[in-house]
């Protein structure tokens, strides 16, 4: 069922593993899902010329960017079967090793949540204002592009 | 005309500033980045697009007076 409201998909800093689990199990009583695929995020420590990614902190435009995933969750629901989704993206600092994107899609069938998650997924790099400032060790940074 | 601009990532570094507000006279995008690359010399090394009412245009777009932001590369997920 597709939601015409735009929601603000952006947390504060990581997204717990407490937070997917709770996600997870709000959906036991939905019970016309028959399967559910997950798309996590991690921030990568990355070496580069011998320095190594400690954070990424992030920022959006943030009005654009809900917008944005609002226009991927549309296409979605209108592209393919699914029960319900979630998106969920951090904004400030994040440490490597931790969540910075949760995806969450169901739908009585699977063939249609691995369809549905890729295709959310490559918008959400391609399409939204999101901006990444990789920290290194030193304190230095540089900026993140995805490709 | 009085246009808001919004600076994000790496632009805001080049700006020092995430937002400010500037008299236009001219027409085009084109026109109004003209104007920019003469206030910060560092703008023009940048790769950003542009968008205008939280839509990505080109650089031939009228100005209409609405928000306009310049985006540096896309990093989320």
């Amino acid at each position: 069922m597709a939601d015409k409201k735009i929601k603000n998909v952006f947390r504060q800093g990581a997204i717990s593993s407490g937070f997917i689990g709770e996600s997870i199990h709000k959906h036991q009583t939905k019970t016309s899902i028959g399967a559910h695929n997950i798309f996590l995020g991690q921030v990568r420590a990355d070496v580069i010329d011998d320095k190594t990614v400690t954070a990424i902190e992030y920022t959006a435009y943030e009005d654009m960017a809900n917008a944005k995933f609002h226009d991927i969750r549309e296409a979605a629901f209108e592209k393919f079967e699914l029960t319900c989704m979630h998106i969920y993206h951090s904004l400030g600092t994040v440490k490597a090793g931790e969540i910075c994107l949760f995806v969450f899609v169901s739908s009585p069938r699977r063939k249609v949540v691995f369809e549905a998650l890729e295709f959310i997924v490559e918008a959400i790099k391609a399409d939204v204002p999101v901006f990444g400032k990789e920290i290194f060790e030193d304190e230095s940074h540089q900026w993140k592009k995805n490709t | 005309m009085l246009i808001t601009i919004k600076y994000f990532g790496q632009i805001a570094e080049v700006t020092q500033k995430e937002e400010e507000s500037l008299e236009f006279s001219g027409a085009l995008i084109s026109e109004l980045l003209e104007q920019l690359y003469k206030k910060y010399a560092l703008l023009g090394n940048k790769d950003f697009k542009v968008a205008q009412n939280q839509e990505l245009v080109t650089f031939e777009t009228p100005v209409s007076g609405n928000e306009i932001a310049l985006l540096p590369p896309f990093a989320g997920g």
